[in-house]
């Protein structure tokens, strides 16, 4: 019950930044530019602040399986690590359940149009495992980022085998 | 109870909203930086000397901007300045023989004078050298700080005289770039002239931009922002930057491609549980469902008439392309050569396919000609991607890797000529050629 009225609260606080954000937002297109992006990060910056103390108020148990999860070049089949790991989580957000976010990446390699299909294809693979484990799909979404998002730069085989993957958040 | 639970994102989300900012038009300057690196075999030589306006100094070198054209056309070669003789400015004016010793087939010569309300004229001729006569005279007129404008105006006009071919000099580039600052990746949608001069920034955003596509007028773009948190489509006007949020749908919001009447978008979305292709009629706010495969449905494109998809599926495997007839939708395979064939476009003569080509793991772009079946590998680059062919069908641009960096590269469509255009610093990609402006 703490845990729910504390992040209910959290999007009322959110949403104060946001409009003094949004009320300084340059639709003007005379207005500088370069300002605007200096107070805009600014109101990021101390909005993810209050975000970190409120999560430390609440000391959530934590969650001590691998979130990430690493693919084959053009495919979405989950490794036995892989699925070793999901049922660790699933257990865990059975127990502590919450949203989750499941972002599907993909590497450089091929049109970028189609690996936001790809990546989504793999973050839909860990859905449908978690969901197999019994964690509700309702509290589960499924973002593709594609190639955009790369978690190494750079075009190795290393640099590519980092960037198929799932990240559970 | 768990239920009730507000999801933190949503507030993070909103945030980011606020972080994407829309800037137009923004301080221009040339990022892009062009190099030719291959031409025709046997280019035509000309000649540009220096147009000027009689007691004005001029802040843009037009017979510079008319040079550097004709030279990124990879037909044409131009005469060094310091080669010439004379700077004639009429025809008139022009002894032939001094040309002829130079080796210069054509001849442009010009100048510029103030009109009404400020604005100027610049008057142009083209001479034929060998046959030592006036091929035409012409004249464009426009406000003072047109003059970028009025220099790819003539070009156009010399383009087409000696090839035949509409010149594209006077149309646009869009393209993303993705940077580095304080540790964090900037994403920005840019428009800038095809010569990647005059570049502006349409949006700035810390989350990815992706898949710009211009609407068939010119005067709007489509695109990717993932600024909500999720993918999601937007349409822009260049003129007013007024944008609107088109799709707002779980999962993938992808690929818009603007119809030929400019009514309607073909895009992607998984809502129902994988990627479909749909159309979206823009007057009426309505989705129609266009595909009914389990497999990968995406990259649509349009055929000239407006009456068929191309798109990119892997129902048979592996990424092939597909034609979809939008009345009956009918799906036919068209690609088999190769196992990873996506992305296609039509060039505007409606026969010949681009696409992204897979050979020996190595991504290239190819043409494939849809009446011979004939296929052409176009560059020898890793990593090509993101073909867009120039709406004269010449050249098209594409983006690719240098080192670790993304640039972007043109090519034509005979595999003939080449030219690279990196950006001074960060990463650039996913070009889309603007169509015909005027």
């Amino acid at each position: 019950m703490n845990i729910s009225a504390t992040k209910m609260g959290l999007p009322v606080l959110c949403l104060s930044v946001l409009l003094a954000g949004c009320s300084s937002s340059p639709v003007d297109e005379s207005t500088s530019s370069i300002e605007d992006t200096t107070v805009q990060t600014a109101t990021l910056e101390m909005d993810a602040e209050n975000t970190a103390t409120m999560v430390e108020e609440v000391a959530e148990p934590t969650n001590s399986a691998d979130t990430v999860f690493y693919f084959a070049f053009d495919k979405a089949v989950l490794s036995d690590e892989s699925r070793a790991a999901l049922v660790e989580n699933a257990q865990f957000f059975m127990s502590n359940p919450r949203a989750l976010r499941l972002e599907g990446h993909a590497d450089e390699r091929g049109t970028r149009e189609y690996n936001m299909a790809l990546a989504e294809r793999r973050a839909n693979a860990v859905k449908d495992f978690m969901v197999l484990q019994g964690v509700s799909g309702n509290m589960i979404e499924v973002v593709s980022y594609g190639e955009e998002r790369a978690a190494s730069f750079g075009s190795s085989a290393a640099a590519w085998s980092m960037n198929r993957r799932v990240e559970l958040k | 109870m768990p239920h009730k639970i507000k999801p933190l994102r949503h507030s993070s989300q909103a945030l980011l909203l606020c972080l994407v900012l829309i800037i137009h038009p923004l301080k221009a300057w040339s990022e892009l930086v062009i190099r030719v690196t291959q031409g025709n075999d046997q280019p035509t030589m000309v000649a540009v000397p220096p147009m000027v306006m009689s007691g004005n100094q001029l802040v843009e070198d037009i017979s510079a901007i008319v040079e550097s054209d004709l030279q990124r056309s990879g037909l044409f070669k131009t005469i060094p300045r310091e080669n010439m003789l004379a700077f004639p400015s009429h025809p008139e004016d022009v002894y032939f023989r001094d040309w002829r010793l130079l080796g210069s087939e054509y001849l442009i010569v010009g100048s510029l004078s103030a009109v009404e309300e400020g604005g100027v004229e610049l008057s142009f001729s083209l001479l034929d050298v060998n046959a030592q006569k006036t091929v035409f005279k012409h004249s464009v007129k426009g406000s003072k700080n047109q003059l970028r404008d009025l220099a790819h105006l003539a070009s156009d006009k010399i383009y087409e005289e000696i090839t035949g071919i509409r010149g594209a000099f006077s149309t646009r580039l869009a393209y993303v770039t993705a940077d580095q600052k304080d540790g964090r990746l900037v994403y920005q949608l840019n428009v800038a002239d095809s010569d990647g001069a005059r570049e502006r920034v349409m949006l700035k955003s810390a989350e990815p931009i992706m898949s710009p596509a211009w609407s068939p007028k010119g005067d709007e773009l489509a695109y990717v922002s993932f600024e909500t948190g999720r993918p999601a489509i937007f349409r822009q006007s260049l003129t007013t930057a007024a944008r609107k949020q088109l799709t707002n749908f779980r999962g993938l919001n992808g690929a818009p491609s603007w119809s030929p009447d400019g009514k309607q978008l073909a895009l992607v979305l998984s809502k129902d549980g994988n990627p479909e292709i749909y159309i979206l009629d823009l007057a009426t706010n309505k989705f129609a469902r266009m595909t009914r495969h389990f497999a990968i449905d995406t990259e649509p494109t349009w055929s000239p008439d407006g009456k068929s998809l191309l798109f990119t599926s892997d129902r048979g495997g592996t990424p092939q392309i597909y034609k979809l007839t939008v009345a009956t939708r009918a799906v036919q395979r068209i690609t088999f050569k190769g196992n990873y064939n996506a992305r296609p476009s039509l060039a505007p003569d409606g026969r010949t396919l681009v696409m992204v080509h897979r050979e020996s793991g190595v991504f290239h772009i190819a043409t494939l000609d849809l009446v011979t079946g004939r296929m052409l590998e176009l560059t020898e680059t890793r990593l090509d991607e993101s073909p867009t062919v120039a709406p004269n069908g010449a050249m098209l641009i594409y983006a690719t890797k240098q080192g670790d960096k993304g640039i972007l590269s043109a090519v034509s469509l005979d595999a003939g000529v080449k030219y690279f255009l990196p950006a001074k610093s960060g990463d650039v990609r996913e070009p889309a050629w603007s169509p015909f402006l005027r």
